[in-house]
């Protein structure tokens, strides 16, 4: 097929970026969508032009490395991730446009690829639960309800790729953040630093500049893992009662 | 820069097949004498201590983020150490550990099935075709338990339960159930946990975390690593930072074959670097093949796709038995047409074999012509994994509950439809077995450089288990290396060292020289277009089946291929901002280098033996066989210089608890 | 700052559903619609002066709808500031017009507040032809007997409806009181109740009074 690209170039993070309609020919359904740019990367090498950086590593879905705005979808239009979604899902004739994830807590390094560096430092202020190595007891010690455990798996399912915070209105990054205390939360093991957790990572997440939550949903329906929207009101739950508790 | 033009074919004298000299055996591995159960607390009760005050005046750099390097960096920084971590990704929860479907394998024995820690011992051995070390395995097995207790201490949600207690399954074809999972994503869980020790040590300062970094040289000063080169991806700024020791844990190299199961910036560079400047490469050729991948679709692929294995259990794997059938739609093709050849071959294992046989199997009836799909060069690369009866069998709800995610995976990627039509598979690269050489305390050959997970050599010999590569790299990561780099490090702080340093001054240009030398080329060809040839020549010649004529053509080829590179490679842009194809580039021109060297591994073991298949040694119905007498060693490769050849030092491998014996599974 | 919002959301609820349950009482007659009026100022009184409930009730309200236009425009103003730079392209995958109403739906509220107020309750100006000096009943009747000031407020309805639809489920939400797919269903529904109920309970008086089924008289 043929498709039309318009694609976001910019050659730093302090320049101006803009679209640039790269028409490409004799693409297979059976090519990934990366494959696709990885083919005209190829031929903007031949020509002498510098290739579109995008970011990917895994490219199996997994790893959340990649993220495009495809046609104004975050992944495109299927739910997955980008490396995932396949050329079959675009009929020929398409215009097909590619931006980067657009939020100030994730500003532009080069072309498509942006620096995620805040979702790690939400993290930082309170993801995790402290078990030094070798301190832990034995695992059978503490049993986990299964639906409790199922329930922390669906969260802890989230691959950080950002598309959540892309697809909403707010630029609000909720819903990361609401599968993380969910997943933790769900568990014996994350009680006791439930609270600060929720607070700290809260804390920080808005002074990372992300937006607020207005419970539209765009992000559930963007979130290729399929992390539902409870999670959030599971965040605002666990706020409310750490608020109340005076943490 | 490589410009070596020696050919095979007129051998160089002294030269073993003209391509390797051999040097001095390794006689100390470092591992305690003594009864093997009680090998890893000796060697723990005398490592040396160091005082929690001294700690924080120690410095460690730990290179990858994965199981092994994540899991490392967040245990030192508990301990108190400075530690620098560094990943070329955009954060350290990418590593490809994340993309580990299956399991991890601990001997609990939660099941009362008869596991114990000898048993998975044993099994580990046996499955390495008996060409790992007893020691090292043994504290695999040891320490596998306190791994499972860790990461639910960290909040992994392993499959539970309905009583809440942890689930297990048997997995790869192992008759006790010793796998924990989560669904099939238990890699991603686990390096979430170690990813999230590692954040809170990175809040806790502890650990400064360098993210989107390469590493590209080692510093070695007087004899001891003593640091790194890495290049700042977002900025191409060439950065110096120096340490008491470093440890590389840095994954497997099975990207040399372009196509792999591997992420797409998986990579030899980091330990490859330190190979050039003394570490030793241990057993490079042993490389696993998995035989249930999504096959080559055409040749803009970019990366294979793995399916869990688990899809044996209940899919039969079948070619037609005419080449002519090979076009048609396999529902059309009667039942007396198909040739269900493992079945057929190894009728009582049938389609569970183990990974190796299941995937030269399946590279013999494709090569006979009778593959499926579409045609890739000369040849259909594809067998059908069928489903039809497990369908009529279980009804489709109970094949949907079981591999639903498997299934989805498959036609989202393919198009077509698994429930109706047959799958189809090809065996891809998975796992490199062979990496650099490590002694007991996982220290390589160079002092204070320590190499942990896929990036070294140990513990899975010649072939590796299923649900064991997470196991292993958790068990270098959080239990293993904490406590022999304790040893090393408590001899220091060594001398300080500045930046102006010879050694690092010298370390630094080379860096500088390499980068500008990409991008003053300018030739005709695209990195990628390299590697791609690289990786069909290592496919071809140095996959599933390896014979002497083979290997020394693909040598010779790669050394011309190598040639070109430096001559004619093109890269664009500039040094100083995010440059993919220049980062691509080094890592192409070190596997140029490394794809010989496995060639010649493979070459000089001329016996079979795990993933590592001779054709000139085979029993007469075409299996697999060793030659313990000669060849139950670990090759250790020492860099021979630019211009020079590879020197072979073994390492006899002793087996004083497991008897030796020929695998069969007729 | 969202618990502000929602809590004050929440009052701003629990108002309109009183205030509509007065309005009905125009269907009882002009004389138990100024009784009603009365009553309001008279409320706890002698403990409280005239009025003096109705006062308070006021100050509370204008307190919320700071709260509530402030976090509103606070939450506007951040999501700006979170992506400065547009998207060329932006698709809404599920997004409802509720949703998005939320914003300019709620600016067009305030507008049509003031409007609100100062036609029945500070300034109290006529555009009907009855004489209803002094007397709120009449002067409701005479108002709706002019078709473009039905269709103000009936416009003005809709998106107090779709405002309270996404408003009221957003809310819960807000407070972690929709933590599994049961709640969540009681929240979405809980928001059509009150969305349907406060907008047909609020048109029925204009629209009684326009097709003359209440007269003044």
């Amino acid at each position: 097929m043929n498709l039309t690209l318009k694609i976001w170039r910019q050659s730093g993070p302090k320049a101006k970026g803009e679209m640039v309609t790269y028409p490409v020919t004799d693409i297979s359904e059976d090519m990934s969508f990366l494959e696709m740019l990885d083919v005209l990367n190829e031929q903007l090498n031949a020509r002498g032009e510098e290739p579109i950086a995008f970011d990917s590593d895994c490219r199996e879905g997994i790893c959340g490395m990649c993220g495009l705005m495809i046609s104004g979808k975050a992944h495109g239009p299927e739910v997955t991730t980008t490396c995932q979604l396949h050329m079959r899902s675009f009929s020929d004739g398409d215009e097909i446009t590619i931006e980067p994830w657009r939020a100030d807590a994730f500003p532009v390094i080069k072309d498509l690829v942006v620096d995620r560096g805040s979702f790690d430092r939400i993290i930082q202020a309170g993801g995790f639960i402290s078990a030094n190595t070798g301190s832990a007891p034995e695992a059978h010690s503490v049993p986990v309800p299964k639906p409790k455990a199922d329930r922390a798996f669906m969260a802890a399912a989230c691959i950080g790729c950002g598309a959540c915070v892309a697809a909403c209105p707010n630029a609000s990054g909720m819903l990361f953040m609401g599968a993380k205390i969910t997943h933790l939360g769900e568990l014996p093991q994350g009680q006791p630093e439930r609270d600060a957790r929720v607070v700290n990572m809260v804390t920080q997440h808005d002074h990372e500049g992300f937006g607020g939550c207005t419970n539209i949903g765009e992000c559930s329906s963007a979130c290729p893992k399929e992390i539902p929207l409870d999670v959030i009101n599971q965040l605002n739950k666990d706020l409310r009662g750490a608020l109340m508790r005076g943490e | 820069m490589t410009t070596t033009s020696t050919t095979p074919s007129s051998p160089v004298p002294g030269l073993v097949h003209g391509v390797y000299a051999e040097g001095e055996p390794i006689r100390d591995t470092k591992a305690p004498a003594g009864p093997i159960d009680r090998r890893w607390n000796t060697r723990k009760f005398e490592a040396s201590l160091v005082n929690p005050a001294n700690r924080r005046k120690l410095s460690v750099i730990i290179v990858g983020t994965g199981l092994a390097g994540g899991a490392a960096a967040a245990t030192l920084g508990e301990a108190g150490y400075q530690v620098k971590s560094f990943c070329y990704q955009d954060s350290p929860r990418r590593a490809h550990s994340i993309a580990a479907q299956g399991g991890i394998n601990a001997a609990k024995n939660y099941k009362e099935d008869g596991d114990s820690v000898y048993r998975l011992f044993y099994d580990t051995v046996k499955g390495g075709d008996y060409r790992s070390r007893e020691s090292n395995v043994y504290r695999l097995a040891e320490v596998s338990t306190n791994i499972i207790d860790q990461c639910v201490a960290q909040g992994v949600p392993f499959a539970r339960e309905y009583g809440g207690l942890l689930d297990n399954r048997s997995f790869g074809g192992v008759q006790v159930s010793r796998t924990f999972y989560a669904r099939g994503q238990t890699g991603q869980q686990l390096l979430i946990g170690a990813y999230q020790a590692l954040e809170r040590q990175v809040a806790a300062g502890t650990v400064e975390m360098f993210s989107r970094h390469e590493m590209l040289e080692v510093v070695v000063v007087d004899g001891q690593a003593r640091g790194i080169i890495a290049r700042d991806l977002v900025t191409g700024e060439i950065e110096t930072h120096l340490a008491d020791a470093v440890v590389l844990a840095s994954g497997g190299y099975g990207n040399v074959f372009y196509l792999s199961t591997n992420a797409m910036g998986s990579n030899v560079t980091a330990t490859w670097r330190a190979h050039r400047k003394g570490a030793h490469f241990a057993n490079p050729c042993y490389t696993q093949i998995h035989p249930t991948c999504i096959p080559v679709a055409g040749e803009h692929q970019s990366k294979l796709t793995l399916m869990s294995e688990s899809l044996r259990n209940d899919g039969r794997i079948w070619v037609p038995k005419n080449a002519a059938d090979c076009e048609k739609d396999p529902r059309q093709i009667p039942e007396e047409d198909r040739d269900y050849y493992l079945e057929r071959i190894y009728p009582s294992f049938g389609n569970l074999v183990p990974r190796d046989i299941a995937s030269r199997q399946a590279k013999n009836v494709c090569d006979e012509g009778r593959g499926v799909g579409p045609k890739v060069g000369d040849f259909r690369r594809g067998v059908y994994l069928d489903f039809t009866d497990a369908l009529k069998r279980m009804s489709a709800e109970a094949v949907a509950e079981k591999y639903g995610n498997l299934l989805d995976m498959y036609q989202r990627i393919t198009g077509e439809n698994p429930y109706e039509v047959p799958m189809r598979i090809y065996p891809a690269v998975h796992y490199t077995m062979g990496g650099l050489w490590v002694d007991y305390d996982l220290q390589s050959s160079i002092p204070g450089l320590f190499v942990t997970g896929e990036a070294n050599f140990s513990d899975h010999g010649a072939n590796r288990l299923g649900a064991s590569a997470l196991m292993q790299g958790l068990a270098d990561g959080y239990f293993v290396l904490p406590h022999t780099i304790r040893d090393y490090l408590a001899k220091g702080p060594f001398p300080k060292l500045e930046e102006s340093h010879e050694a690092v001054v010298e370390a630094r240009a080379s860096v500088d020289a390499r980068v500008a030398k990409f991008l003053s080329i300018n030739g005709d060809r695209s990195v990628d277009s390299f590697h791609k040839e690289l990786g069909n020549i290592m496919w071809e010649f140095c996959g599933m089946e390896r014979s002497e004529e083979g290997l020394l053509k693909a040598i010779d080829l790669i050394r011309g291929l190598r040639d070109e590179f430096w001559r004619n490679v093109k890269v664009l842009g500039s040094a100083d901002t995010l440059n993919q194809s220049l980062e691509k580039a080094g890592r192409v021109a070190d596997f140029l280098e490394l794809g010989e060297l496995m060639c010649i591994d493979a070459l000089h073991r001329r016996e079979s033996c795990g993933g590592h298949f001779r054709a000139e040694s085979q029993t007469e119905d075409g299996e697999a066989l060793r030659h313990d007498d000669e060849y139950a060693y670990v090759a250790a490769w020492e860099w021979g210089g630019q211009d020079g050849a590879p020197v072979l030092h073994k390492e006899d491998l002793v087996y004083e608890f497991v008897e030796m014996k020929q695998r069969s599974y007729k | 700052m969202k618990m502000l919002m929602a809590g004050s959301g929440a009052l701003f609820v629990f108002y309109v559903l009183v205030h509509m349950y007065g309005n009905l009482k125009i269907f009882a007659g002009v004389d138990a619609f100024n009784e009603y009026a009365e009553h309001l100022r008279t409320l706890f009184t002698p403990f409280l002066p005239y009025a003096g409930f109705l006062w308070l009730f006021r100050v509370l309200l204008i307190a919320a709808l700071v709260a509530h236009a402030w976090s509103a425009f606070y939450l506007w103003s951040r999501a700006r500031s979170a992506r400065t730079t547009r998207y060329v392209a932006k698709a809404a995958a599920r997004a409802t017009v509720k949703s998005k109403m939320m914003r300019w739906g709620g600016v067009a509220l305030l507008l049509f507040l003031v409007w609100h107020l100062l036609q029945f309750t500070i300034v109290k100006f006529n555009v009907g032809s009855l004489p209803a000096e002094g007397n709120p009943g009449l002067l409701v009747i005479s108002s709706f007997q002019v078709w473009w000031v039905v269709l103000i407020y009936l416009l003005a309805l809709v998106a107090l409806g779709l405002h309270l639809y996404h408003g009221v489920w957003s809310a819960t939400q807000t407070l972690g009181w929709a933590g599994n797919a049961a709640a969540r269903r009681r929240a979405k529904t809980l928001g059509t109740v009150i969305a349907l109920v406060t907008s047909v309970g609020f048109a029925l008086p204009p629209l009684a009074i326009l097709f003359g089924l209440v007269k003044g008289s």
